[in-house]
């Protein structure tokens, strides 16, 4: 049973990493082409998440829903690109950090303002309702792994559009060389907003995924994007693969330090003891795992080549 | 000292703070003497991120730990005085005001230097994200402890004591805040005007130069650092005790954001800067506060407005561009 | 013969399949001028860099001042005396010219961890740093913040800085750059003056410049020393002349 029960958390943290790489992915990308920190990610997370509730409860379909929530998400990224971020680029970091900490307060409190302080609820549409039998006789929530397999998908379709497309080429002279895209003749206002938009998209697809798991309310995305970060330190920021090693070994670790803390303490400690210490211990394993990570590389585990 | 346009703003903003207060006990309006001693811890935890951010150019985005361990150690000795039970190796609680100090500097410290030691070995948007994940780490470690509280916070039954001072009075309180906070502002400046000041301000402008006279740019910033987070930890013993009630919410990235407003409300690296800042923000949180419950998204909007199109913040408007000797 | 000051020997670093510096010897001895050429791409860069300690070296020897420094950062080094200018000025930009130097002044004096008398009433630091800005020329100019001083000024702000660090060595980085004819001919007059304080170890691309002032030349070509000698003999050497100095010689 334990190892079935293992084997459960481990896709759990599988999913977690999933869902992270999606966030992690975005930021990475728009830190890499624009040089730009976006606290604000968290928020396009959440406007997935509602977009993909409400549009589902109206027309009663999780997959209108899920495709309103990329619409919504790019639609709101490619709006505050055009409105604010693009007048941040050439500002420092701390501003960009002021500026993006404003939005958040003006999606969060502006979402509850349309949407009122109550939660909303997002049903797992039919076709992924149920479970798979694991081996060792548990069963496992079949939209978890849907979960997995979308995100597994997003990720190889992220790295064939950056790789093998027109715009990945241009994506990947911005990270380079800024000056270099401008010489190839390329719309750089547009690619930035371009970019943005996309980015916003991968973190919608993601609130509106877990939005079926969790409830969809105010400040959700909020932990979220901050373990976002830990992934993109961890990886190094402005790289992809980076964001996607990171955010498996976040999610992983994460899950199962929760899971298997609490019994190893057993072994130390009384019970009453065990699962506090454990816990609160889980609850830091993450950051000190990332602590050492950088104690051995400051710029992470891929720094970008160039910086 | 010279009675500059800054200076002149500067005693304006320090009496103007301390009349506030008088003027509502004669009125009998007790609440507002608790509006502005919040304005004053406020200013001081600011004061204290400032010497990071505004001299060293140290962008903490974590400095809520220190402002949390600060106001959980009050809350922890508080609470094992009240009990009686002891705290470790022997210790007590206590609930003396000058030992809690003591105690939130230096645990504040102490962890300023951890977090420090790691995060100053990075620079740019990593420190930024590093100092919210460690901060975040420290949150997470509030929130799971049960023992003092966990999500829900600790209370701190009856305020502390400071001898000779009847603290439950709002405004004697007031008045320890207030002079605190002008011995923080008094330390920010003459550490801002000596060598070390000297070394870390140009670690900001060019940490090549700074090495190549022969200066390590990194003792120098995690000196400032650890000073910088055993002053906000202060604030946060303060502010736990103004409150008499401590929780993860000082723990919380939003509380490390606002600090951060504060100082760019303000200006950044100005003497009064977080002075200017905390009032600003306290009379924007009160006065929103009282026309719409939706006065975080104006307060967003504003601040929006000041990143983009008035970076020198409050003081900036009334006392003109920030000088150098 | 006299122990050199600086002794770099057998020096090379690799950025992956490139080998930058290549197994460069170069030595630098009291009083003389020795001035480093060779085309764009040549290492030089590469080089100021690893005696500098902002990059470290893959294997060879860093000698300075009597020791091994090739594990010392950069700081350690500028304590021991090595004192250099950039080829892009490296200043304070908000501070003044004045207050450039007196950094410079409070690290030679000892520690930067004393965090109560102000800076600005220290008349010791003021006086010292005043005559340092006096000797390159810059007294005029000395309250005026250090972004707005001139390209020559901010040169001359940098040398100021380097002879207030009592440096045993200055390593000058393309000095001449970026300098106009007439600024190119007193700031040649004062590095004549300059190495009475201290052997310079001259990165240049201006020849006139390094014809004039040099001791001694070494040729950096693809990360090797093809070539050390007193001007004539750089002048006369054949390889020189078909590798790098062409129709200048």
């Amino acid at each position: 049973m334990t190892i079935a029960l293992a084997l459960e958390q481990l896709l759990n943290g599988i999913q977690l990493g999933v869902m992270l790489f999606l966030m992690a992915a975005g930021l990475t990308l728009i830190f890499g082409v624009m040089g730009l920190i976006n606290l604000a990610h968290g928020s396009l997370y959440m406007v997935g998440a509602f977009a993909c509730a409400t549009v589902a409860a109206w027309t009663g379909s999780f997959w209108i829903g899920l495709v309103a929530s990329l619409i919504a998400a790019a639609a709101a990224g490619a709006i505050v690109e055009l409105v604010v971020i693009r007048r941040l680029y050439d500002r420092d970091h701390l501003d960009q950090v002021l500026a993006t900490f404003a939005l958040i307060l003006m999606f969060s409190e502006g979402t509850r303002w349309l949407f009122g302080s109550f939660p909303l609820y997002l049903d797992i549409p039919p076709l992924l309702q149920g479970a798979v039998a694991l081996p060792g006789g548990t069963e496992y929530p079949l939209y978890r792994l849907a979960i997995i397999a979308a995100g597994a998908l997003v990720a190889f379709g992220l790295y064939m559009l950056i790789s093998r497309t027109r715009l990945g080429m241009r994506i990947r002279a911005g990270e380079s060389d800024r000056e270099m895209i401008g010489a190839l003749g390329v719309d750089i206002r547009t690619l930035y907003t371009v970019v943005f938009a996309l980015g916003a998209a991968l973190a919608g697809f993601a609130g509106a995924m877990v939005g079926a798991i969790q409830s969809v309310q105010v400040g959700m995305g909020e932990p979220v994007l901050i373990l976002a970060f830990v992934v993109i330190v961890i990886g190094g920021i402005g790289s992809i693969k980076g964001a996607l090693l990171g955010a498996l070994l976040v999610g992983v670790t994460d899950t199962m330090g929760r899971f298997l803390l609490p019994k190893l303490m057993l072994l130390f400690v009384p019970p009453a003891q065990a699962g506090m210490i454990g816990g609160a211990i889980a609850s830091m394993l993450i950051y000190i795992v990332m602590a050492v990570i950088l104690a051995v590389k400051p710029r992470g585990l891929f720094p970008p080549a160039h910086a | 000292m010279l009675l500059t346009r800054e200076n002149l703003v500067n005693l304006i903003l320090a009496l103007g703070l301390l009349a506030v207060p008088l003027a509502a006990n004669a009125l009998g309006q007790p609440f507002y003497i608790t509006l502005a001693t919040r304005v004053a811890i406020l200013a001081l935890a600011a004061t204290g991120l400032n010497l990071a951010l505004g001299v060293g150019g140290l962008v903490s985005f974590g400095h809520a730990a220190f402002f949390g361990i600060g106001g959980y150690a009050a809350g922890i000795l508080a609470a094992h005085n009240f009990s009686g039970d002891p705290l470790f190796f022997g210790f007590s609680g206590t609930n003396q005001m000058w030992i809690i100090w003591i105690v939130a500097v230096a645990m504040a410290g102490l962890v300023g230097l951890v977090i420090g030691a790691i995060s100053l070995r990075t620079s740019g948007v990593y420190f930024i994200m590093i100092t919210l994940a460690f901060a975040q780490m420290v949150y997470y470690f509030a929130v799971s402890w049960p023992a003092y509280g966990g999500e829900d916070g600790l209370s701190i039954l009856v305020r502390n004591q400071f001898p000779g001072v009847m603290t439950m009075v709002p405004l004697n309180y007031f008045l320890i805040c207030y002079v605190i906070l002008l011995l923080g502002i008094a330390l920010f400046a003459v550490i801002r005007a000596s060598r070390f000041g000297a070394a870390l301000q140009a670690a900001r402008q060019n940490e090549v130069r700074v090495a190549t006279v022969g200066i390590q740019p990194y003792r120098i910033r995690l000196t400032a650092f650890v000073i910088s987070a055993a002053l906000t930890g202060l604030a946060g013993a303060l502010f736990a005790d103004l409150n008499r009630f401590v929780s993860p919410s000082m723990l919380s990235w939003h509380m490390s954001g606002e600090l951060i407003v504060l100082i760019i409300l303000g200006g950044t690296g100005r003497l009064f800067g977080p002075l200017a800042g905390a009032a600003l923000y306290v009379a924007f949180e009160y006065a929103l506060g009282g026309l719409t419950e939706r006065w975080q998204f104006f307060l967003g909007l504003i601040l929006l407005l000041v990143v983009l199109f008035a970076r020198g913040g409050l003081l900036g408007v009334l006392a003109g561009k920030a000088r150098h000797g | 013969m006299v122990e050199p000051v600086l002794h770099i020997s057998n020096l090379v670093k690799n950025f992956g399949a490139l080998r930058a510096t290549d197994g460069v010897t170069i030595d630098l001895r009291p009083g003389e001028i020795h001035a480093l050429i060779g085309p764009n791409g040549a290492g030089k860069s590469t080089l100021i860099h690893q005696i500098c300690g902002t990059l470290r070296q893959d294997s060879g020897i860093i000698r300075f001042a009597g020791q091994d420094v090739g594990a010392l950062t950069v700081a350690e080094r500028a304590r021991l005396g090595l004192g250099r200018t950039f080829q892009v000025s490296s200043i304070a930009p908000e501070f003044s010219a004045l207050r450039n130097v007196m950094l410079a002044v409070q690290a030679k004096e000892g520690s930067s961890f004393r965090f109560f008398k102000p800076v600005m009433r220290d008349k010791g630091l003021i006086d010292t740093a005043m005559a340092m800005l006096e000797r390159v020329g810059l007294t005029a100019r000395a309250r005026i913040p250090a972004a707005e001083l001139s390209h020559g000024e901010r040169r001359q702000l940098e040398i100021a800085m380097a002879l207030a660090l009592q440096s045993k060595v200055f390593l000058l980085d393309e000095p001449m750059a970026g300098m106009g004819p007439e600024g190119s001919k007193s700031l040649t007059r004062f590095l004549d003056t300059l190495r009475k304080e201290a052997p310079i170890l001259l990165v240049e691309h201006d020849m006139d410049a390094v014809f004039a002032l040099a001791d001694r030349i070494s040729v950096l070509v693809y990360g090797r020393v093809i070539a050390t000698g007193t001007v004539e003999e750089i002048r006369r050497d054949p390889t020189v002349r078909t590798a790098y100095l062409g129709d200048h010689a």
